[in-house]
C-alpha cells in the first residue's frame, strides 16, 4: 500500500508537472499569463488524433503535433495578445476568450465520444516495489524529468534562453542590451505551446479526451504556480511533488472525488502562511500585497 | 480621412472643467443631460408592464438581462477596486444555493429567504475570498477562474444540496412580471447607489487601491480589510441574482455555477466598457437579447460571446458606453493639421 502510494504519487507528480510547465514558462517568460493553455492542449490532443487517423506514424504525428501547437501558441501571441501586451486585465481577458472559444468549439463540434483516445507509446507493464506500473505512466515520469532537464539547459546554457531569462529578469535592462520583447514573448508562447502538446501526446492516452480536462490543465497550472512560486523551477518541481502526493494520499484515505478540493485547499494555506508560494522570490512587492 | 487632415473634438459648451461638472442656462441643456438617463430609466420600468405587447418570452429575456446586469454591476465594482474576476458564477452559485437551502430545510417564505440568502451568501463568499485578497491582478483572477469549479465539484462530490440532481420544486413566485418588476428595481437602485458610493471618501479610498495599492498601504489604511467589505458589497447584487433567478425557476443545481454565468458578466462589463456602472448594464441589455437570438445554435453561443469578447477587448477596449458618451458630449470636425496651415 505504502509502496503504491510512493509510485502513483510519482507518476501524478509528473502529470501535473506537465500540464502545468507550459503556463508557468510563459507566465514567467512574457508575464502573460495564458489563460488559452487548457484549450492549446486539448487542440494538440485532437491534432494528434487526427494526424494519427489520417494513417501518419506514430513519431511523425508527434513531431507535427508538437511543431504545429508551438506555431499556434506564437500565432496566438502575434495576431492577439501583442495588441493588448502591458495591460495586464485585456490580456488576461483575451486570452481567456481564446481559450474558451476554443474549448466551447469542440463542444460544439460533439468531439467528446470514447472514439476520441490517443494511443499508448507502449503497452505493457512491470513491476517495481510490488507495485505494477504501465510502460506509459513510467515512460510520464522521464519526459517529465528530460523537460526540466532540458528547460533548465536550454535558460541556462543556450543564447536564446538565456535572452528570455534576462527578459523574464527584467525587462527594461535586457531591451538595454538589444534583446526585443515581441520576440522573446513569441518564443516563450511557442514554447508554452510546444509543452502543453507533449503533455497531451503523454497524458492523454491515459483516459478519453473530455473538454472538462481543458478548463481542469488551466487549474493546474494555476495551482501549481500559485503553490511553487512564480520564477524557480525547483518550486514548480516541489510544488508538483507536494500536490502529486496529497492527491495520491486523499483519494486513497478518503473518496477520490476530494482530489480536486486538494487544489484549492493548497492555494488557500500557502497564500495564508506565504503569499509569494513556497520558494518564489521576485516580484513578490510588485504583484501582491 | 485625407492626408494632412486630422479630426478635432471640441466639448460642448455646458461642460466646465471636469468631466461631471456643467454650467446648465437652461431647460433644454438640463434635458441634454438628463434626458438619456430618464429614457433609460423609464424604459426599464415601462417595459414590465408590456406583457401584452412583448410576449412572455421577450419578458422572460429582459428579467436573464437584468440578472446579468446585476452580475455585471458586481463585476465592475471588483473591478473599480483593482480585483478582476473571471468567476461571477461563484457569486451567483452561492446566492442560488443559500436559497435553496433555506427554502427547503427551514422552509422561509420566499419574502425572507431572498434577503438572507443575499446576506448569508455575501458573507460566506467574503469568508471564503479573504485569504487571496492578498493577491492581485492574475492571481487573484485565476483564483476566482477556479472557485465555481472548485464549488461544483464539492457538491458533486459530497451529495450534499441535492448533489448532481440539485434541490427543484422551491417555493412559487407570483410570476414574471413580479420578478422582473423586483430586479429592474433592484438593478436601478444598486447601479444609483454604487454609483452614489464611489464619489464619497470611502468610495475614493476604493478607486484609490485600484489606481496603486501600495501608495493606499503607505497611507496606513488597511488595504485587505477594504478589499473584503468591497467584495461582501459587490456579492451582494450577485447573490442576489443567484437567489432570485433559483426562486424563479424553482431549482437549483450545478449549472448555477456554469461557465455562462462567469463569460456573460464579463463579456458585457468589456462591451459596455470596463469600470462604468451604467456600461455594464447596458452591455447585459445588448448581449442576453442578442445572445437569445443566436438561442438556434446551441453552445456555439459561448464560442460567439468569447469571439465578441475578444473583439472588443482588442478593438474597442474603452466600450460602448464611453464611446457613446464621447460622441454624445462632443464636436467633431475635420480640421487641416498644423504644420500644413503653418506652411501657407
Amino acid at each position: 500500500m505504502i509502496e503504491s502510494m510512493l509510485v502513483f504519487g510519482l507518476v501524478n507528480s509528473a502529470v501535473l508537472m506537465l500540464l502545468a510547465l507550459g503556463f508557468s514558462l510563459t507566465f514567467g517568460l512574457s508575464g502573460v499569463a495564458n489563460f488559452s493553455h487548457g484549450g492549446i492542449y486539448l487542440f494538440a490532443g485532437y491534432l494528434a488524433y487526427f494526424l494519427l487517423k489520417m494513417g501518419l506514424p506514430y513519431f511523425i504525428a508527434v513531431v507535427l503535433t508538437i511543431f504545429i501547437t508551438a506555431l499556434l501558441g506564437a500565432a496566438i501571441y502575434k495576431l492577439i495578445v501583442i495588441r493588448v501586451r502591458g495591460i495586464v486585465l485585456n490580456e488576461v481577458i483575451a486570452t481567456f476568450a481564446i481559450g474558451i472559444c476554443m474549448l466551447e468549439f469542440f463542444r460544439w463540434l460533439g468531439f467528446v465520444t470514447y472514439e476520441y483516445s490517443l494511443p499508448y507509446i507502449a503497452r505493457g507493464r512491470f513491476t517495481i516495489f510490488e507495485t505494477t506500473l504501465d510502460y506509459q505512466r513510467s515512460l510520464i515520469i522521464v519526459v517529465a524529468l528530460l523537460l526540466a532537464v532540458f528547460l533548465w539547459f536550454f535558460t541556462h546554457r543556450t543564447k536564446t534562453g538565456l535572452a528570455l531569462l534576462g527578459m523574464a529578469q527584467d525587462e527594461y535592462t535586457a531591451l538595454a542590451v538589444g534583446i526585443d520583447s515581441d520576440w522573446a514573448a513569441t518564443y516563450s508562447f511557442a514554447i508554452g505551446g510546444a509543452f502543453a502538446a507533449i503533455a497531451a501526446v503523454m497524458i492523454l492516452p491515459l483516459g478519453i479526451i473530455n473538454i472538462n480536462i481543458g478548463y481542469e490543465v488551466l487549474l493546474i497550472a494555476l495551482a501549481v504556480t500559485v503553490l511553487g512560486g512564480l520564477e524557480s523551477t525547483k518550486g514548480l518541481i516541489l510544488a508538483c511533488i507536494i500536490l502529486g502526493y496529497a492527491q495520491v494520499i486523499t483519494s486513497t484515505f478518503f473518496a477520490p472525488h476530494w482530489k480536486e478540493a486538494v487544489y484549492l485547499a493548497a492555494i488557500l494555506i500557502v497564500l495564508a502562511v506565504k503569499p509569494s508560494g513556497l520558494l518564489g522570490k521576485f516580484k513578490e512587492l510588485e504583484e501582491r500585497v | 480621412m485625407k492626408a494632412g487632415y486630422r479630426k478635432e473634438r471640441i466639448d460642448r459648451g455646458i461642460k466646465a472643467r471636469a468631466d461631471d461638472i456643467f454650467a446648465i442656462s437652461s431647460y433644454r441643456e438640463i434635458l441634454y443631460l438628463t434626458g438619456p438617463r430618464i429614457l433609460a430609466v423609464l424604459a426599464l420600468l415601462i417595459y414590465p408592464l408590456l406583457t401584452d405587447v412583448t410576449g412572455a418570452y421577450w419578458q422572460t429575456v429582459a428579467f436573464i438581462a437584468c440578472i446579468i446586469a446585476l452580475l455585471t454591476l458586481s463585476w465592475n465594482f471588483l473591478f473599480s477596486v483593482g480585483l478582476v474576476s473571471l468567476g461571477q458564477a461563484y457569486f451567483f452559485g452561492v446566492g442560488a444555493y443559500f436559497t435553496g437551502f433555506f427554502d427547503r430545510t427551514i422552509g422561509l417564505p420566499p419574502l425572507y429567504s431572498i434577503p438572507l440568502a443575499t446576506v448569508a451568501g455575501a458573507i460566506l463568499c467574503t469568508i471564503i475570498i479573504y485569504p487571496v485578497l492578498r493577491l492581485r491582478g492574475i492571481y487573484f483572477a485565476l483564483i476566482t477562474f477556479a472557485l465555481p469549479l472548485f464549488l461544483m465539484r464539492i457538491i458533486e462530490a459530497t451529495g450534499y444540496l441535492g448533489g448532481t440532481e440539485g434541490i427543484s420544486g422551491l417555493q412559487r413566485l407570483p410570476g414574471i412580471t413580479f420578478s422582473l418588476y423586483v430586479t429592474v428595481v433592484i438593478v436601478l437602485a444598486v447601479t444609483f447607489i454604487f454609483l452614489r458610493l464611489f464619489d464619497t471618501d470611502y468610495g475614493l479610498v476604493l478607486r484609490a487601491i485600484h489606481d496603486n495599492d501600495m501608495s493606499v498601504l503607505a497611507g496606513g489604511l488597511n488595504v485587505q480589510l477594504y478589499k473584503a467589505q468591497a467584495v461582501f458589497i459587490a456579492a451582494m447584487p450577485a447573490t442576489f441574482a443567484g437567489a432570485l433567478m433559483t426562486l424563479h425557476y424553482r431549482i437549483v443545481g450545478m449549472p448555477a455555477f456554469a461557465v455562462e454565468y462567469s463569460i456573460l458578466p464579463l463579456t458585457a462589463a468589456v462591451v459596455g466598457g470596463t469600470g462604468t456602472f451604467a456600461g455594464g448594464v447596458l452591455g447585459a441589455f445588448i448581449l442576453v437579447p442578442f445572445s437569445e437570438l443566436l438561442r438556434a445554435f446551441g453552445t456555439l453561443r459561448i464560442v460567439m460571446y468569447g469571439i465578441m469578447l475578444l473583439f472588443f477587448v482588442v478593438g474597442l477596449p474603452e466600450g460602448i458606453y464611453r464611446f457613446a458618451q464621447r460622441k454624445y458630449f462632443q464636436f467633431e470636425r475635420i480640421v487641416p493639421l498644423e504644420e500644413k496651415a503653418d506652411e501657407k
